[in-house]
């Protein structure tokens, strides 16, 4: 099911003296199965952009379309189309509001008409991907650490079962285990079949698990690519002020210095072409 | 000796409504002009610790005093506040006033300086700061790091001696977190202001003097950068990671290239790898 934005702007307040355009003419595909990270130096419109994928803002020009159909469109079922995109907003832990971690992640699914059994195995279900110990499953959400709050309002979001989920800075704030952690369980859901739109400012992690890279500055698309094409630009990036990986950082240095070594996106590899570059004899 | 401008002695801290002391029998002696890491996991006791060392909080057990002054007397209260300032993680729930000016007035209003004075005590502290083009602006209109820099401002206008981050870059954007430590760093090595710097990036640590780690309350690792990152197990036990160049320092040094281990950033990284046979 991709979902094409074509030729998208967004104009706040538009017709008053605070009109300001948050999207400039965004015209690109989420494709099915991508984990497509979309980075952008605050203020830059990835919120924005967020939040017209399931019809929640909607465009001032240009449409949006799952699967073939304008979310925005009056002849199509709406609700249903837009349902099939999941959305999680930042900090999305201060949106729990239920006694138990089980009411709170039912309360989707119920809204879609389920009940029972169903609704039952619902719950269990996007409660297990979201790695939680099983007894928390009946305690308070407030009772939990903001680590396990985030899991939970995501859990929330999986039992909708959307085929795209959309995250918006699933990671910020949180210690670096919970930041691991979180990752991998969005790169599990990812494998498992979602298509996933990631929000991010961690480049570490946007290197390591996405497919595809859009970058947005000032409202505008600037760059769409593979993560090692984006982050090779790294001089770009940075007029944007925005972060390159430290292992992209480092082989430019490199470089710079006269040892020629390839773009590296994770530490192991920049190790491998170190070594290989100083004639360093492989381990095997 | 050098002077310990924060010192706590066997404290301890519980909040009421938990069962579990958030710090136990904790000892500490930051020294004049250090900038000192902590890191921990949520829940280690970091936060608590930092508002034990201004005198927010008062010890359950212990003492902490601030410049000699025991944070558990009531008539230090303000001389402490003033001595030790505290920025928060999240820059929209610290700023109070409407227009920048104000904001920084608002700590100054409160210890007496004769108002003819306070101008210029804004706008050396704005200065300080890199904000001064500022001055007139709506708090809101700023950048999440250009309101971090605004409320250290107010606090170096009372003239502090330390200054207490806790995790202050932790909501903001790859720019405002460089921006906010950026202006920390110069403000320790310039006007020798005490920093702790609390925080999960490990690359701010690395550019610390002194790393802190504190697990369950207590103080578990407290040493040179390059001491503390040089324990890569023990870190990940404690649910903390090593910075990226000391991670791959560790893979290089495994291949039987002699790294530095002090080489724990980009720029010194590329300079052990460029030199090295």
């Amino acid at each position: 099911m991709p979902i094409k934005i074509e030729h998208m702007s967004h104009t706040y307040q538009p017709g008053t003296p605070f009109k300001s355009d948050a999207l400039e003419d965004i015209d690109f595909t989420i494709e099915d199965g991508d984990l497509l990270a979309l980075i952008g130096h605050t203020g830059s419109g990835k919120s924005t952009l967020a939040q017209h994928l399931n019809g929640l803002l909607t465009p001032t020009a240009g449409r949006v379309l799952v699967d073939g159909q304008d979310i925005n469109g009056k002849d199509v079922n709406r609700r249903a189309l837009r349902q099939r995109v999941g959305l999680l907003f930042q900090y999305a832990e201060y949106q729990l509001f239920e006694e138990t971690v089980y009411k709170d992640i039912a309360f989707g699914p119920k809204n879609q008409g389920l009940s029972g059994e169903k609704l039952d195995r619902r719950v269990r279900a996007a409660f297990d991907k979201v790695h939680l110990p099983p007894e928390t499953l009946e305690k308070s959400p407030f009772e939990l650490s903001g680590g396990q709050m985030r899991r939970v309002a995501l859990a929330g979001v999986v039992a909708m079962e959307p085929e795209v989920l959309v995250l918006d800075e699933p990671i910020a704030g949180l210690d670096p285990k919970g930041r691991d952690e979180l990752t991998e369980i969005i790169h599990e859901l990812h494998r498992g079949g979602v298509t996933i739109v990631l929000i991010s400012h961690n480049m570490d992690d946007v290197a390591r698990i996405a497919t595809k890279v859009a970058v947005l500055e000032r409202g505008r698309l600037a760059m769409l690519g593979t993560p090692r094409e984006i982050f090779s630009r790294g001089d770009e990036l940075e007029a944007m002020g925005l972060d390159v990986p430290q292992t992209i950082q480092l082989c430019r240095a490199l470089r710079a210095g006269g040892l020629e070594v390839p773009d590296c996106l994770t530490g192991e590899e920049l190790c491998e072409a170190i070594c290989a570059a100083k004639g360093v004899p492989s381990h095997a | 000796m050098e002077e310990l401008i924060l010192q706590a002695e066997n404290v301890s801290y519980a909040y009421e409504e938990e069962a579990a002391p958030a710090l136990r029998d904790v000892s500490l002696g930051i020294r004049a002009g250090e900038m000192t890491a902590v890191l921990g996991h949520n829940g280690s006791g970091k936060s608590t610790l930092a508002k034990l060392l201004n005198g927010l909080y008062a010890p359950t057990a212990g003492k902490v005093t601030v410049c000699g002054m025991d944070t558990a007397l009531d008539e230090y209260t303000w001389q402490i506040r003033q001595a030790a300032g505290l920025v928060f993680q999240n820059p929209d729930n610290q700023l109070v006033a409407s227009i920048v000016r104000d904001d920084v007035a608002f700590g100054l209003e409160n210890t007496g300086v004769p108002s003819e004075k306070m101008p210029a005590i804004i706008e050396k502290a704005l200065r300080a700061v890199g904000m001064l083009e500022f001055i007139d602006r709506a708090p809101h209109t700023l950048s999440g790091g250009q309101k971090q820099r605004i409320a250290i401002a107010g606090i170096l206008a009372m003239r502090p001696r330390a200054l207490i981050l806790d995790e202050a870059t932790a909501m903001l954007d790859p720019k405002g977190r460089q921006e906010v430590f950026s202006v920390v760093e110069r403000l320790n090595r310039e006007k020798g202001i005490t920093v702790v710097w609390i925080t999960h990036f490990m690359e701010e640590a690395a550019r610390c003097r002194r790393v802190i780690v504190m697990d369950q309350g207590k103080c578990v690792m407290d040493g040179t950068p390059r001491e503390v990152f040089s324990q890569a197990e023990k870190l990940r036990s404690l649910r903390l990671d090593v910075p990226p160049m000391v991670a791959l320092g560790d893979l290089l040094r495994a291949r039987g290239l002699n790294i530095s281990r002090d080489a724990m950033d980009v720029e010194s990284m590329a300079g052990e790898v460029l030199k090295c046979q």
